[in-house]
């Protein structure tokens, strides 16, 4: 099958590639760009490993093809942290060892920050519901919600 | 590598919470996993599996596959050692089937292309006759006179005479007189139960790259929780020496013991050896479901005897578990787990290993120990219930204790049960007011813990910073509590560790990370290690001194003389002796080589507060309290981690996780959607009590944490249930079609 040409930026930087039409953003990110930072779990839009931002829009790339990303902004986890200084959400998360394994980290990070965005104060339940999508299966989700709420608090204070 | 009673006061940096050293790399996507790996030229496969639950394979054909442009080579079983017995024969045929497949997603062949989509399109082109035989998934059905027999001669000695031949093994244990005891209760209960199989759910799929040539020299980088396993296994299945395979663990995305196995590595390495090219090989998520280790599934009768004041007078137990097409499920630690917590002058159990058309069941979190508990603490439960006793006061009444002669054989050492207890009852949770519609369970759990062949390297820079490699890869953290112990020991800041799983050529035989072994047997042999580098750094100064080792002591990072010499020098830091290592003798490198076998048992108790709604038998989990014994925590968040991931797992098996399958034997939920683990909006904030009763078969006093957690909440959400519903389950999972039927059947009286 002839292979696709595609225009687009990823984490700020321009970026080509050629794709077969049935490989997904999450496939040409991992195969093709060498970004393995967003992980696939499911390959179903089931887990949250493999979330990025499309447009700034958070998505499972899973469920997106490589093709739709013509012309678009994609964000993922290697482009969160600027230079040597991590993301408020990255520090925290190392603090409260809120990744046991870490499989889960970079979805639950990028989704986590697309939160943020949107809703500075989340409360408790909006975390919950808004990470219901990301699976962790190592610890329980206490350790995440409790630094998402502080990162939220300390980002809100800062600003 | 006793209790070191003058360590185990006074720690200065074990017990505190620093930055995992690996933190960096897994929050900003540079940490490597098992997919993440490339090597160049490296083609892809993919796995052709049965979709039958029992068939003869009558052909296959590889021809078209091999037609398709890219595809670079197929294997079948006949690319794998022939001859091999016991355990390596069965891997091998749950890795590839031989004439046969035995459940819905057996391996029957497999392909190597240059291309994902390629190797997937290539798979599709391989055919595969089957005939389709009889088959039987339930663990009664398949213990059931007249049931298909999945394979004849797959018993050991153990199995008495009359059974049907898929009971493949035995365990009978336990002491006293159980008729008398049960003649001596004031209330007998006995019930019966059971559990469906449920899956570990480790985010990661199981994934490798795989390089082997024709002169028998391999490399393989893969996500396991034990690369020494793996090596040894891979060897036999490909008729290798185990020394020419090389075998990096990458990072795991989580284990549980679904990743102590063997599937998809010996796989990769026959396409690699074919076709002479690197391989790499990742599993779909629905071939991890249908291929890899579920738990087992389990019947299970369990009777219990109490007087009024709460005293057990006997208990008995038949536990049956299905654990697939293989032996292996782990019936003797369901029959020993499943009364452990109690002092029992009578307790008999039976245990029976049932096989059947289901993947071969693999460990997950305290193998077979939730299940009993499930049984044992409901019936507890109940008596309780009936004879209006209270659930914890009840529990202490019966508890193990040092010197108690354990419902499986040896006599207890110095163990933690009443301390849980103790907590459990002093904590506001256990006295907080419930709301209408609400109840409140309580369960104790059990888990031996492990200790295991273990070896351990510490090297010291020139710079006074130190190198630690150990074997056990890191699941949950543990790089933080090496890193802790060695900097405890040596008396150097934390963040002069560097910590490094090692691969296999570079350490002696690492036992797989499980059996909660890794903080107890891999610290232990880095605490044993780092003593041997300062006894070394010792020796270095009183070389330099003129005065006899042992007239050397290191405090704080330093060599100080001691005893006649006291103050005759200035103490001498680490960076010192380290700077001149070459001129004074070469590298200073710590060792440890051995199988520490003082691994200390473990308990927990849970508490939980459930509400059901009677409309939908929905329950919800409104809070929960672990309350465990560390024996001591070395980097005490990972410890609460680990009660909390226990808890949640738990809360997933007890109310939505399960394997369904069809009449046609086929599995019907491999997917995330439908084979539900609990998601952050199921949850509450899962609060934790680290109990600490030093275990005496360890330095610092270390037990395993990883596993007990997940014994309780099968039972305590029962228990939860029962009181806020009124209705008791004795079946798993305890899901809204359950409940309901059960709530009707209530009030249809
Ligand atoms: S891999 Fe995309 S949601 Fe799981
Ligand atoms: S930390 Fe392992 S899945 Fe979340």
């Amino acid at each position: 099958m002839s292979k696709m040409h595609i225009t687009t930026t990823v984490n700020g930087d321009d970026v080509e590639f050629l794709c077969d039409p049935r490989e997904t953003l999450l496939d040409v990110l991992r195969d093709r760009l060498g970004l393995t930072g967003a992980k696939e779990g499911c390959g179903t839009g089931d887990c949250g490993a493999c979330s990025v931002t499309l447009d700034g829009r958070l998505v499972c790339s899973c469920l997106v093809l490589g093709a739709e990303a013509e012309g678009k902004r994609i964000g993922t986890i290697e482009g969160m942290a600027k230079g040597e200084d991590l993301h408020p959400l990255q520090k925290k998360f190392i603090e409260h060892a809120a990744l046991q394994c870490g499989i889960c980290t970079p979805g639950i990070l990028v989704a986590t920050e697309a939160l943020l965005k949107k809703n500075p104060d989340p409360s408790e339940t909006e975390v919950r519901y808004w990470l219901a999508g990301n699976l962790c299966r190592c610890t329980g989700y206490d350790k995440i919600i409790r630094a998402v709420l502080e990162t939220a608090a300390d980002m809100r204070e800062a600003s | 590598m006793a209790l070191d009673s003058l360590k185990s006061e006074g720690f200065k940096q074990v017990g505190t919470r620093p930055d995992r050293p690996d933190g960096f790399d897994k929050v900003t996507g540079r940490a490597k996993f098992g997919a993440d790996a490339t090597a160049p030229g490296m083609l892809h496969a993919a796995i052709v599996r049965s979709p039958h639950a029992h068939a003869r394979i009558t052909r296959i054909d590889t021809s078209k596959a091999e037609a398709l442009t890219g595809v670079k080579g197929v294997v079948t079983r006949a690319d794998f050692a022939t001859g091999l017995k016991g355990e390596n024969w069965n891997i091998l045929e749950n890795v590839m089937a031989g004439d046969t497949a035995l459940y819905d997603g057996h391996a029957v062949a497999a392909v190597a292309a240059t291309s994902p989509l390629i190797a997937r399109d290539a798979a599709k082109l391989i055919e595969v006759e089957y005939e389709i035989l009889p088959h039987v998934t339930d663990v009664d059905e398949a213990m059931a006179e007249g049931a298909p027999v999945i394979r004849e001669g797959a018993a050991d000695k153990s199995v008495p005479p009359g059974l049907h031949p898929n009971v493949v093994r035995y365990h009978e244990s336990g002491h006293g007189d159980v008729d008398k005891g049960f003649a001596e209760a004031d209330l007998v209960i006995e019930d019966h139960f059971r559990t469906e199989a449920t899956h570990q759910g480790y985010i990661e799929p199981h994934a490798c790259l795989a390089t082997l040539g024709g002169d028998g020299k391999g490399e393989l980088w893969c996500c396991t929780q034990g690369h020494w396993n793996v090596q040894k296994i891979c060897s036999a299945l490909l008729g290798l020496e185990t020394s020419q395979l090389r075998v990096t663990a990458s990072e795991i995305g989580g284990g549980f013991g679904g990743k102590t196995t063997v599937f998809i590595e010996p796989v990769a390495l026959a396409l690699s050896r074919k076709t002479n090219k690197p391989v790499k090989l990742v599993m779909s998520r629905s071939e991890v479901f249908r291929a890899t280790g579920p738990t087992s599934s389990t019947s299970m009768d369990v009777k219990i005897g109490m007087k009024k004041d709460g005293t057990i007078t006997a208990a008995q137990g038949v536990f049956r578990l299905q654990g697939g097409a293989f032996p292996g499920a782990p019936c003797e630690f369901t029959a020993m787990c499943a009364f452990a917590p109690y002092a029992l002058k009578n307790v008999h159990q039976v245990g029976y290993d049932v096989i059947a058309n289901r993947p071969k069941q693999a460990a997950y979190r305290a193998p077979g120990s939730p299940m009993a508990a499930f049984a044992v603490e409901s019936v507890i439960d109940e008596l309780c219930g009936q004879l209006g006793l209270d659930p914890i006061e009840t529990r202490l009444k019966n508890a193990s204790k040092r010197g108690t002669k354990a419902s499986f054989g040896p006599t207890f050492d110095q163990i933690g049960l009443v301390e849980t207890l103790e907590a459990a009852k002093a904590h506001p949770h256990y006295s907080a007011p419930l709301k209408p519609g609400q109840g409140r369970g309580i369960s104790c759990g059990f888990w031996f813990n492990h200790g295991g062949e273990t070896a351990v390297s510490l090297a010291l820079s020139e710079d006074g910073t130190a190198q630690l490699a150990v074997g056990t890869p890191d699941i949950g953290g543990s790089r933080a509590s090496m890193a802790l112990m060695a900097a405890e020991e040596l008396g150097i800041p934390y963040e002069n560790i560097r910590v490094t799983i090692a691969d296999t050529a570079t350490l002696g035989y690492n036992e797989v990370s499980h059996g909660s072994r890794v903080t107890y047997a891999s610290g232990l042999a880095t605490i044993e290690a780092a003593r041997d580098a300062v006894k070394k750094l010792c020796a270095r100064a009183a070389a330099k001194w003129g005065i006899p080792e042992d007239a050397v002591k290191w405090e704080n990072g330093c060599a100080v003389p001691s005893g006649p010499n006291a103050g005759d020098f200035d103490p001498l830091p680490i960076d010192q002796i380290t700077k001149r290592m070459g001129a004074t003798g070469g590298p200073i490198v710590g060792h440890f080589e051995a199988t520490p076998e003082g691994a200390g048992v473990s308990f927990a108790t849970h508490i939980v507060d459930a509400e059901v709604d009677p409309e939908t038998g929905k329950t919800s989990v409104v809070r929960y309290t672990v309350v465990q014994d560390a024996g001591k925590a070395i980097h005490p968040t990972y410890v609460e981690g680990q009660f909390q991931g226990g808890a949640a797992q738990g809360i997933g098996w007890a109310l939505n996780e399960e394997y369904i399958y069809g009449e046609d034997g086929r599995l019907q939920n491999a997917v995330f959607l439908d084979y539900r683990i609990p998601v952050a909006s199921d949850l509450p904030m899962i609060d934790t009590v680290i109990v600490e009763v030093p275990n005496p078969g360890h330095p610092y006093g270390v037990r395993g944490v990883g596993e007990t957690s997940i014994c309780p909440p099968l039972a305590a959400i029962a228990n939860a249930v029962s009181a806020a519903a009124g209705v008791r389950l004795h079946e798993l999972p305890m899901s809204p079609p359950r409940i309901l039927t059960a709530l009707e059947k209530q009030r249809d009286g």
